[in-house]
């Protein structure tokens, strides 16, 4: 579960947790492509190496009792929620024991219990979706916020068009406390987004919904934090949506079936490198002294344990029993033949 | 029993479960200062304010999905769209979000929503205002179909809509609101997944659905004075689909007319007939026949769009066909 921070900043503390939690969530990953590889995980899986940061510092700045929707590219929302990692990599694996009863897989995680309203598959998809949960959480009066992530390509949807028109106006009557938070990793698969944007400046589009917006550093978690707090209280306080764009880079292929990444120099990967969420943390902590080489190892080995425990959790967890199949389809008997 | 108008059963039902329900509310394009496009919603902006009665911009896409979202916090969203064809705007919500949600979240979340609105062909509405969506909605599983063919259809599967757990894609007819009949008061339901006997007969069944109903009772009366007798089953919901009924009847009856609105290639009738093949080979004792709406877009020209839709003489010829 991400730190959270009391008011009015993040201190050393917090950081460490916050560098534990990324280093975890990397280690996670690094172990799901192994196990893509090894081809017990199938389908599609969508790395959210390089974008740590964002994750860390926007569920940092809310409270436990809000919720959040979000795309495919969703592990790291969930266990950084304090979602069992066994339940996640069982879910990757396909079997019984997953989050989802191994019916949903990498892109539609869910813990609804921990306010996690799921991972879709159909860019753009869930943002009609994070609207409408934000209205419905200010229907009875309460302060909930509903905090939403999507990528750069999200924006040159439809669905995002309708969906923030619609949460200007709701907005406008106290009745959408939203959170948008764009991670513009630069791509949208292999198209970058001066190729897929009229207007590259993506933040610029929430103007047209009257959404108050910012551009933060997104490879920097508490640079990410000191934006999306405010923004997290404003619309809690208001009941209007309010949007960040997060400058990010995932060093991952875009799904980790991709072999060639022809649209992207590995020079460009190299330089983003450079600004690593976790090295850059690193860096910080060392020098506050909070951190020595034997307290980054002790954290690494850590962040492997857990993972390989939930290697071994899933490993050993059965496949879905095959009444499964026609379980959750409905939430009630039915009548008629099919 | 009141005699309502089929308009005035779903108003009061959507009342009624207002009323009971503060989670329920309605949104849709002008459904409010407006009224709605076929006055269902008329004055419910005034009684339930604009927190639950929401008059939308035109954003199909957006305010279907909105409505998901809403319902899986738990509220209990009604929607009009102002014609079913305008929901293909919103198809990816409909399909790919509302009817699968329950599944790939392992049964964490759900959607209680209900879509409601005109479906099929009005009045010269030529071809992008008249589509009827049945077979395309009817075919994924996570969505419940309803298309209730009379005032107290429409009363009680709007409740059992409200009501149920899991989206529902419910049918009405721009020719159907105006038409009036008695409605049982009080807490009415019909459950989903139960076809109605709206005729008894003992030479041949007529399946059917939604408006195409009428014309086959008018076409089942037409028979009778020739002699004929056709059992009529309104099968009410789609999916599910009673086949079970349908199933019971043919054992009787022996031959089996199958009507829909529009369909033909790929269409409910065509479902429904090889329902009956499966399960009632041996009882037929002649081939299941179907009338459909011809295989075009819907033409404007009054002579054509007739020609283009079934009716009673078409009724009225297949069933001398299958009982020759
Ligand atoms: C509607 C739709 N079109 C195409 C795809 C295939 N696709 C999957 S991810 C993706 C890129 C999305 O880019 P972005 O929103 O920037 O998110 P990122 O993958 O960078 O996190 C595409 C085109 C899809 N899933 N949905
Ligand atoms: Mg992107």
């Amino acid at each position: 579960m991400v730190k959270k921070v009391q008011h009015p900043g993040v201190d050393t503390d917090v950081l460490l947790e916050w560098y534990r939690s990324m280093v975890f969530v990397r280690h996670f990953e690094e172990q799901a492509e192994r196990s893509f590889r090894r081809g017990k995980v199938g389908g599609y899986l969508h790395l959210y190496i390089g974008q740590e940061a964002v994750a860390v510092g926007v569920l940092g700045a809310i409270r436990d009792d809000d919720i959040i929707f979000a795309s495919y590219r969703d592990h790291a929302y969930v266990l950084l929620r304090g979602t069992d990692p066994g339940a996640v990599m069982a879910e990757l694996y396909g079997k019984s024991t997953g989050l989802c009863k191994g019916k949903g897989g990498s892109m539609h995680l869910f813990d609804v219990q921990r306010g996690f309203y799921g991972g879709y598959g159909v860019v753009g998809g869930h943002l009609p979706l994070a609207v409408g949960a934000a209205y419905a959480l200010r229907y009875d009066h309460g302060d909930r916020v509903c905090v939403c992530f999507l990528g750069d390509g999200a924006m040159n949807t439809g669905a995002f068009h309708e969906a923030l028109n619609l949460a200007g106006l709701w907005g406008h009557a106290g009745l959408c406390p939203l959170v948008l938070v764009v991670e513009n990793n630069q791509y949208g698969m292999g198209t970058s987004v001066p190729r897929s944007s009229a207007v590259p400046a993506l933040a610029s589009r929430f103007d047209a919904y009257d959404i108050p917006n910012e551009v933060c550093d997104g490879m920097d978690p508490q640079a990410v934090y000191d934006v999306v707090r405010r923004g997290v209280d404003e619309a809690r306080r208001t009941g209007r949506p309010w949007a960040v764009e997060t400058l990010t880079y995932r060093y991952a292929a875009h799904g980790a079936a991709d072999l060639l990444q022809p649209y992207r120099a590995k020079s460009e990967v190299q330089e983003w490198r450079q600004r690593d969420p976790i090295a850059q943390t690193e860096q910080r902590l060392r020098h506050a002294g909070a951190l020595d080489d034997a307290k980054v190892e002790a954290i690494a080995a850590e962040a492997e344990r857990r993972v390989q425990e939930a290697v071994t959790f899933a490993e050993a967890s059965p496949d879905p029993a095959p009444e499964e199949l026609y379980t959750d389809v409905y939430g009630e008997a039915r009548d008629g033949d099919r | 029993m009141p005699d309502l108008t089929y308009r005035d059963a779903l108003k009061s039902t959507l009342v009624e479960e207002m009323d009971r329900d503060p989670r329920v509310l309605l949104m849709g394009e002008d459904i409010g200062v407006y009224g709605g496009t076929f006055l269902v919603t008329e004055g419910l902006l005034a009684r339930y304010g604009p927190k639950r009665v929401i008059d939308t911009p035109i954003s199909e896409a957006g305010f279907i999905g909105c409505g998901i979202g809403m319902a899986m916090l738990g509220l209990r969203p009604v929607i009009e769209v102002m014609t079913w064809n305008f929901s293909l705007i919103a198809a990816d919500q409909i399909i790919q979000n509302a009817a699968k949600i329950r599944y790939f979240s392992g049964g964490q979340a759900g959607v209680p929503m209900v879509i409601r609105g005109p479906n099929g062909a009005g009045v010269q509405l030529s071809a992008q205002h008249s589509q009827a969506l049945e077979a395309l909605y009817g075919y994924f599983p996570g969505l419940y179909v309803a298309a209730p063919a009379t005032p107290a259809d429409a009363r009680g599967l709007l409740r059992t809509a409200i009501r149920a757990s899991d989206p529902v894609i419910f049918l009405e007819n721009a020719s159907l609101y105006g038409l009036r009949g008695e409605v049982p008061d009080g807490d009415y339901v019909v459950p989903f997944g139960r076809a109605a006997v709206a005729r008894h007969g003992r030479d041949v069944t007529l399946v059917t659905h939604g408006r195409t109903l009428h014309m086959t009772l008018a076409a089942a009366a037409h028979l009778a004075a020739d002699g004929v007798e056709c059992d009529v089953i309104d099968l009410r919901t789609l999916r599910p689909l009673d086949m079970a009924t349908v199933v019971e009847s043919v054992r009787r009856t022996h031959r089996a007319v199958v009507i829909e609105d529009q369909g033909g290639l790929y269409g409910v009738a065509g479902e429904v007939m090889a329902g009956i093949y499966e399960r009632a080979f041996d009882d037929l004792d002649a081939p299941v026949v179907r009338v459909s709406g011809e295989d075009v877009p819907m033409p404007y020209a009054r002579t054509l769009e007739l020609l283009a839709q079934p009716n009673e003489a078409k009724i009225v010829e297949a069933v001398r066909r299958t009982v020759a």
